[in-house]
C-alpha cells in the first residue's frame, strides 16, 4: 500500500504489523507521537500487545529486557536524553542476549537543551553491543524495522537492533512509501521462536548473576561472535527483504563509486542531500562516489576498504563529535579501516543540534576533496563544517 | 486406641533453596528467602537487582536455588518485575513474580521503579529484605538506616541524624492492594502473609526485617532473637494493610523499653542515654500512631 507518512507514523506503523507481546516506553521528543499512535492501536485492539508506560526510560529498557528473557517479542522507542538515560541497561539488554527493538530518532544531547538532530545519542551507544541500522528516508526507517526482527531473533545473532532515523529530518517528515501487507509482514517475521525462556518454571534458568574472571571473558567474547555472525544474517534479510519488496538492503550504500576517484561517507539522511552534490559535481567533472553507511554496528569495515581503496581521497561526514578526540567516531572508524591503504581520509563534523546541511555545503566538501586528490595535501584533518 | 493427632507444620517442608550457599553467619536475608519460596511455592520466578542475594544465590553457573531467576541492574527490579510479568501474561502462563530486594534497592535507588510499578498496579510480590543498609559494599547508610546508627558513612563521631523513611506509608500511599511487615524472627508470620499475599492481584509489598549480623555487629547466632526484640520493643511493628485496612499483627503484651533491642547489636554502642531516650519517645509515638490507625478501618 501507498502512504503518506510521517518517520513517526511509519514506526507506529510498522509496530502494528510486527504486532510485538511487550512495548514499554517512555515520552521523549520527537518519539512520542509514535508511541501516542501505538497507544491507539492497543486501545483500538489493532495489536495484542502488552502495553507498559513506564516511569523513564531506564525502566521502560528494564521492562523490556524483563518481557524479553520471560519469552516474549519486544519493541521500544526513544530519543536523545532517554537513549542516554538507558545507558546501562543498553549493555544488560545486549548481555542477556535479549532481541529487542528500538527505533531511534536520533536528537542531539543536553545541555544546552536542544530538541533536534544529531548522532551524538546513537554514538554514545556505539559499544553497547546493539545492532545499529541508519535510515536515510520514511521508507527506509519502515523496511529497517521490520528486517530488525529477523536480524535479531536470528539464532545466530540474539542481540537487540537499533533502528535509527534523523529526529524531525525523518521523524516529522511526511513522505510517499510504500508498506507491506499485514501477512506478509508476520511470514517475513515469523513467530517468535523464545529460547530458554523465564517463564518456563519446570526447566529454570538464571540469568545475569555474578560473573567473575572464570566465565565473564567468555561471555564477552560470545557478544564479540555473535555481531561477527550478524554481517552475513543482516545480507541474506536485506536480500530476501529486496525480494519481496523491490528494495534491496545491504551494509553499505554505494552510488556512482564505479569509476569515482574521490569519495564520501555519511549516514543518515544526510544522503540524500549528498546524492544530489555528488551528481551535480559529477556535472563539473569531478569524479566523485558517494557511500552511505547504513549499518553502522558491526561496522562493514571488510567490504568498506574494498569498496574505498584505490581512491585518492575520502571525506568522512560525523554528525556527533568525540570531545578531545581524533575526529568524529565515524571518522575514527573509517580511517582505523583503511589502515594501510594509499589514501587520504579527512573528516567534517556538522550538523550538532539540527543545523541543517545543504548541498553546496557538501559540495564544498567534494572541491576540498578534489584539491587533495590533486595536490595530495591535506589542509586539516578535521574540519567543522557550517559553524560560525 | 485414639487416633494419633498429627502435628501440622504451618511452614511447608519443601525446599526451593540449596544449602551451601556463601552468605554471612546468621544471615536474616537467605533465612527470609528460604521462608519465601517455601510460602509461594514452585511457580515462582524471581527477580534479583544488585542486593547481597546477586552473591547469595552464587556465581555462575551455579544456582542457589531451584527457581528461574533473573539479576538485574540495581534501580530495576519493580520495572523488569513488570516486564516479566508482562511476558507471561501474553503467553498466558500462570506464575508469581517475584522482586527481591534489599533496602538500598527499595527505599533509595529503586523506588522510582517501584513507586511506578505500584501506580500501575503491576501484578507482582515486591519483598524488601531490610538490613538497614547497603551491606554487600560494606555498611554504608541508606534511607532505611535508623536514627542514631553506626554505618561506615556515619562514623560514630556522626551517627545517622536522620529518621528510617516509612516505606510501609510510602507504599499504602499508593492504594496498592496489601503491604505487610514481617521479620525473619517471625517465620510463621512472614509464611502466611505471603501465602495470602499470593492469592491476591496486583502489587503486593513487603517490608522484612532482616538480621545482618556483620552490619549490626550482633552475634550471628541472636539472627532470629534480635528482630524479635525489635517486635517486642515496637521498633518494628508487625502489620498489614489490607485494601486500606491496618491490622497489627502482634502488640506485645508488654512492650520491651528500645535498649533491649539496642544493647544486643554494637551499631548502637556509641548511643548516650539521651540518644536512647529521644528513640524510644520516637518508637512510641510512631506506635500510638499505627494502633489509631488500625481503629479507624478503612483508610483508602
Amino acid at each position: 500500500m501507498i502512504h503518506a507518512f510521517s518517520g513517526n507514523a511509519a514506526v507506529a506503523y510498522a509496530m502494528k504489523q510486527i504486532n510485538p507481546d511487550v512495548v514499554a516506553v517512555y515520552p521523549i521528543t520527537p518519539q512520542t507521537v509514535a508511541m501516542e499512535r501505538f497507544a491507539d492501536f492497543v486501545a483500538d485492539g489493532d495489536v495484542d500487545t502488552e502495553l507498559i508506560m513506564a516511569d523513564s526510560e531506564h525502566s521502560a529498557m528494564s521492562c523490556c529486557i524483563g518481557a524479553s528473557l520471560a519469552g516474549g517479542r519486544v519493541m521500544t522507542s526513544t530519543a536523545s536524553a532517554g537513549l542516554a538515560l538507558m545507558w546501562e541497561v543498553l549493555f544488560v539488554a545486549a548481555s542477556n542476549r535479549c532481541p529487542i527493538i528500538m527505533n531511534v530518532m536520533n536528537r542531539a544531547l543536553s545541555a544546552p537543551i536542544n530538541i533536534h538532530c544529531d548522532h551524538s545519542d546513537a554514538m554514545g551507544a556505539r559499544d553497547s553491543s546493539w545492532i545499529q541500522i541508519h535510515a536515510e528516508n520514511v521508507q527506509e526507517a519502515y523496511d529497517n524495522i521490520i528486517q530488525a526482527v529477523r536480524i535479531a531473533e536470528h539464532e545466530n545473532v540474539r542481540l537487540p537492533v537499533m533502528t535509527n532515523m534523523d529526529g524531525f529530518t525523518l521523524s516529522h517528515a511526511t513522505e510517499r512509501m510504500e508498506t507491506l501487507e499485514d501477512q506478509q509482514v508476520q511470514k517475513f517475521i515469523s513467530e517468535f521462536k523464545a529460547i530458554y525462556p523465564l517463564l518456563d518454571v519446570d526447566n529454570p534458568v538464571t540469568y545475569g548473576p555474578l560473573d567473575l574472571y572464570d566465565y565473564y571473558f567468555e561471555h564477552k567474547r560470545q557478544q564479540v561472535e555473535a555481531m561477527e555472525l550478524a554481517y552475513d544474517v543482516i545480507k541474506k534479510v536485506g536480500q530476501e527483504y529486496g525480494k519481496m519488496t523491490g528494495r534491496s538492503f545491504d551494509m553499505l550504500h554505494p552510488f556512482e563509486m564505479e569509476d569515482a576517484e574521490v569519495a564520501v561517507v555519511v549516514l543518515g539522511s544526510t544522503s540524500g542531500t549528498a546524492r544530489v552534490a555528488v551528481r551535480a559535481m559529477r556535472q563539473k567533472g569531478i569524479k566523485v562516489g558517494l557511500v552511505k553507511l547504513r549499518v553502522f554496528r558491526p561496522f562493514p569495515k571488510d567490504e568498506l576498504r574494498e569498496m574505498l581503496k584505490g581512491m585518492k581521497a575520502v571525506a568522512v561526514m560525523d554528525r556527533s563529535d568525540s570531545f578531545g578526540a581524533f575526529g568524529g567516531p565515524v571518522f575514527s572508524e573509517v580511517r582505523s579501516a583503511l589502515l594501510g591503504e594509499d589514501v587520504e581520509v579527512v573528516n567534517y563534523i556538522y550538523g550538532l543540534g539540527g543545523r541543517d546541511i545543504r548541498q553546496d555545503q557538501i559540495e564544498q566538501v567534494i572541491t576540498d576533496m578534489s584539491t587533495v586528490a590533486k595536490t595530495g595535501k591535506v589542509k586539516s584533518f578535521v574540519t567543522y563544517l557550517g559553524v560560525r | 486406641m485414639s487416633e494419633k493427632k498429627k502435628m501440622r507444620a504451618t511452614i511447608p517442608e519443601e525446599e526451593y533453596m540449596f544449602p551451601g550457599t556463601v552468605d554471612c553467619q546468621g544471615c536474616g536475608a537467605a533465612y527470609a528467602m528460604r521462608l519465601a519460596l517455601k510460602a509461594l511455592g514452585p511457580k515462582t520466578m524471581v527477580v534479583i537487582p544488585a542486593c547481597c542475594w546477586s552473591i547469595i544465590a552464587g556465581p555462575f553457573p551455579t544456582s542457589a536455588l531451584k527457581m528461574p531467576i533473573y539479576h538485574t541492574a540495581f534501580e530495576t527490579a519493580a520495572a523488569v518485575a513488570s516486564g516479566v510479568k508482562a511476558g507471561l501474561s501474553i503467553r498466558e502462563k500462570e506464575a508469581t513474580v517475584l522482586a527481591w530486594a534489599g533496602d538500598g534497592g527499595t527505599f533509595d535507588i529503586g523506588v522510582q521503579s517501584l513507586s511506578a510499578a505500584a501506580e500501575r498496579n503491576e501484578d507482582f510480590i515486591y519483598v524488601c529484605y531490610d538490613n538497614e543498609a547497603y551491606m554487600n559494599t560494606g555498611i554504608q547508610r541508606s534511607s532505611a538506616t535508623p536514627w542514631g546508627a553506626w554505618t561506615t558513612t556515619t562514623p560514630r563521631k556522626h551517627p545517622k541524624d536522620r529518621p528510617k523513611k516509612n516505606m510501609m506509608e510510602i507504599m499504602a500511599a499508593h492504594r496498592i492492594p496489601y503491604a505487610a511487615s514481617a521479620t525473619v524472627g517471625h517465620p510463621e508470620d512472614f509464611v502466611r502473609k505471603l501465602k495470602k499475599a499470593r492469592e491476591i492481584r496486583g502489587t503486593r509489598f513487603f517490608h522484612v526485617l532482616a538480621t545482618c549480623p556483620t552490619g549490626w555487629r550482633s552475634p550471628p547466632e541472636l539472627m532470629l532473637e534480635v528482630p524479635r526484640l525489635a517486635v517486642e520493643t515496637c521498633v518494628f511493628p508487625l502489620y498489614e494493610i489490607d485494601n486500606g485496612v491496618y491490622s497489627i499483627s502482634k502488640k506485645p503484651k508488654e512492650k520491651l523499653p528500645v535498649t533491649e533491642y539496642l544493647k544486643v547489636q554494637g551499631r548502637f554502642r556509641h548511643l548516650t542515654d539521651q540518644q536512647i531516650q529521644y528513640i524510644q519517645e520516637h518508637v512510641d509515638e510512631t506506635w500510638e500512631l499505627l494502633l489509631k490507625k488500625e481503629k479507624l478501618g478503612r483508610l483508602f
